[in-house]
């Protein structure tokens, strides 16, 4: 073999992660973006609780854009005089976690039904499905208000019945998708060379999936931080003096009018998490399909590659 | 053919049923391989070959798939009436297939290395490094260059030829005692077809396992298999060692289809191919079901189904006019 060979096999053999990542600008962003909600999320409540909570009948309404009352008060001041910018850096952990926690509970759960469904049994499947589609047709609101109205308001509970509402979608992906896979060869010739049922759905199956239900992850998580934000403007949702970007937005809208930053900022906030998070999900779909990879690879240009990986006969 | 059969199947029949129509796309067919034997099931397209073969591997999706009668013996076990989990645990180790379409049939996800690796993995054979030395010994095993870099490839970055190898590389894996190859050279070309079937038999040879070669290609079974079974609409009609049916076919069918070959020496004639198509399966004829393109049909063979005849010893054949058609040179 030639050097000119090795080197070229050496470029397709794949550049590190983070090399991908930086060639991709808006995917940059969206992480360093992601890093940011993060740190806020760790440390957010510990370095910025105080400022959050302290009263400052002075900056009521205070319009953002002046640094008069401090840093702090960049971003302006919510209908008590407390800091916009503090209350959304605490506020990011309660809210991320909240939609976190319930899309993963929601996929997870989801996601394994719906493998059941469509790879085991008709009958077991039968149920599922039907079992989805009361999930679908209960109005997720009344569903919520009933759940949260019986038991305690509490975070816990909210995740669980945001998880449930979350649910259906996808195990109606799952299920339609292993439909589908589980008719392709490869899963023929898995089951030819000896895989139990356990190893196809495992390894053969769900690494096919997994990439759909990612992408339904980040669009899922922006829907259910805004039913967080409904259920918490009912009042079933986070009791204050709790916050989420959800409840801000709530907060705010009754002063939509003469205060438009008080529902515009954490509006804001969750849509720019929703917006990375589906870049970056997009990009993470990219690099974890062989067959797509080499757009992230190629130095600069985007002349396919694929060529490069054809050594014949 | 020994006393001990590796694979025996006896009067197999399996449907489809969709719709209201039955299909019935293996009908009585009945087959054996000793061990270390190679042996052709030679058909066109529809006359239950792949289904056969789907049916042994237990592959067959039921609905619509049936298997409505008949018996599956792998080394004196019964397939069809074991558990499913347990005939799971012979396929790979014992008895393992090969498909037409090599690219379908490896894991897009995955890299063949990675997969290989993991079916050494998943049977508890090797594990970690040790079962990568081993995939990669394998790919070396089947003629891929620079092995320990391609392992780390994915199926589409290989081409049609590579891609085979690597799919046999995965059957052979675990040291089968039968492989299954279900027209194994039919997407590839003619000079990468050649070079495929070299590497099956140099294999088999080696290591004396049984294979069943599923073909379309008279050429192919001439080359490289020992015996062949030809079928026709569902049951196997002729079955012999490959020279002495290929020189002298004991069924019309064969004989039609021997005709039909282009040959050399031939040059300037026109071809005879068998004039109309297959049977719809749904609908096949009374009788015996080549009837109706037969050039050697008579009442009888629209009306009886055709007796099996031993032809001559360890060759069999089902036709009313075995006689005609053997003495018809």
């Amino acid at each position: 073999m030639t050097t000119a060979d090795q080197e070229s096999l050496i470029i397709r053999r794949g550049s590190p992660w983070w090399r991908m990542l930086i060639r991709d600008r808006f995917a940059l962003i969206a992480a360093l973006w992601l890093l940011i909600l993060t740190l806020c999320f760790l440390f957010g409540p510990e370095l910025f609780g105080e400022a959050a909570t302290k009263l400052n009948l002075r900056a009521r309404n205070l319009p953002p854009g002046s640094m008069e009352h401090g840093w702090l008060m960049y971003l302006g001041g919510d209908a008590l005089g407390r800091s916009m910018l503090a209350r959304l850096i605490v506020a990011a952990r309660n809210t991320l976690a909240i939609a976190l926690v319930a899309v993963f509970a929601a996929m997870i759960v989801g996601g394994a039904l719906g493998m059941i469904a469509g790879y085991v049994g008709r009958g077991i499947g039968h149920v599922i499905m039907r079992f989805a589609d009361i999930l679908q047709s209960f109005p997720s609101l009344l569903l919520a208000v009933v759940v949260l109205y019986v038991l305690e308001p509490s975070v816990g509970n909210l995740i669980i019945v945001l998880a449930i509402t979350r649910l259906p979608i996808y195990l109606r992906v799952t299920r339609a998708e292993v439909l589908e896979i589980r008719e392709r060869v490869f899963v023929d010739a898995a089951r030819a060379l000896g895989g139990s049922r356990y190893h196809i759905l495992r390894r053969h199956i769900a690494p096919v999936v997994a990439p759909t239900l990612l992408t339904i992850l980040t669009v899922d998580f922006s829907i259910v931080m805004l039913a967080e934000s409904s259920l918490s403007f009912l009042g079933i949702g986070i009791q204050p003096p709790e916050i989420t970007w959800g409840l801000m937005v709530a907060q705010g809208r009754n002063y939509l009018s003469q205060a438009w930053w008080l529902a515009f900022f954490p509006g804001l906030a969750i849509m720019m998490a929703t917006l990375s998070g589906n870049i970056l999900s997009n990009w993470l779909r990219v690099v974890s399909d062989p067959e797509q990879r080499w757009r992230l690879e190629a130095p600069g240009d985007s002349t396919p590659r694929k060529s490069a990986g054809k050594n014949d006969v | 053919m020994s006393e001990h059969p590796i694979l025996k199947i006896d009067d197999l029949h399996v449907e489809f049923r969709s719709g209201g129509e039955t299909v019935h796309a293996v009908n009585g067919m009945s087959f054996q391989i000793s061990p270390g034997e190679t042996a052709a099931i030679l058909g066109e397209s529809g006359s239950g070959k792949s289904v056969t073969a789907a049916a042994i591997m237990r592959l067959l999706q039921s609905p619509p798939a049936f298997i409505t009668g008949g018996s599956v013996h792998f080394k004196g076990q019964d397939v069809l009436a074991m558990p499913i989990a347990k005939w799971r645990e012979y396929c790979g180790r014992e008895i393992a297939m090969v498909f037409q379409d090599a690219l379908t049939s490896l894991n897009p996800v995955f890299s063949v290395g990675w997969q290989i690796a993991e079916l050494f993995r998943a049977h508890g054979v090797a594990s970690g490094r040790d079962a990568d030395a081993r995939a990669v010994d394998l790919l070396d095993r089947v003629g891929i260059p620079d092995p320990a870099l391609r392992a780390r490839d994915y199926a589409h970055q290989f081409s049609g030829g590579m891609r085979q190898r690597v799919m046999i590389a995965m059957a052979i894996a675990l040291g089968p005692d039968l492989l299954i190859a279900d027209e194994p050279t039919t997407a590839l070309d003619v000079t990468v077809q050649a070079q495929i079937m070299e590497l099956l038999e140099g294999l088999r040879a080696d290591s004396d396992m049984a294979m069943i070669l599923i073909t379309h290609d008279l050429g192919v079974v001439a080359d490289v298999a020992d015996n062949v079974a030809v079928m026709y609409a569902g049951r196997v009609v002729e079955h012999g060692p490959v020279a002495e049916v290929l020189a002298r076919p004991g069924h019309a069918y064969t004989r039609a289809l021997l005709d039909s070959v282009p040959r050399t020496h031939s040059k300037g004639h026109k071809l005879s191919p068998i004039v109309g198509s297959p049977p719809d399966l749904a609908r096949i004829p009374k009788g015996c079901a080549f009837n109706p393109r037969c050039r050697f049909a008579t009442d009888v063979c629209r009306t009886g189904a055709p007796p099996r005849i031993t032809v001559a010893p360890g060759r069999i054949a089902e036709c009313h006019h075995v006689e005609a058609v053997y003495n018809d040179n």
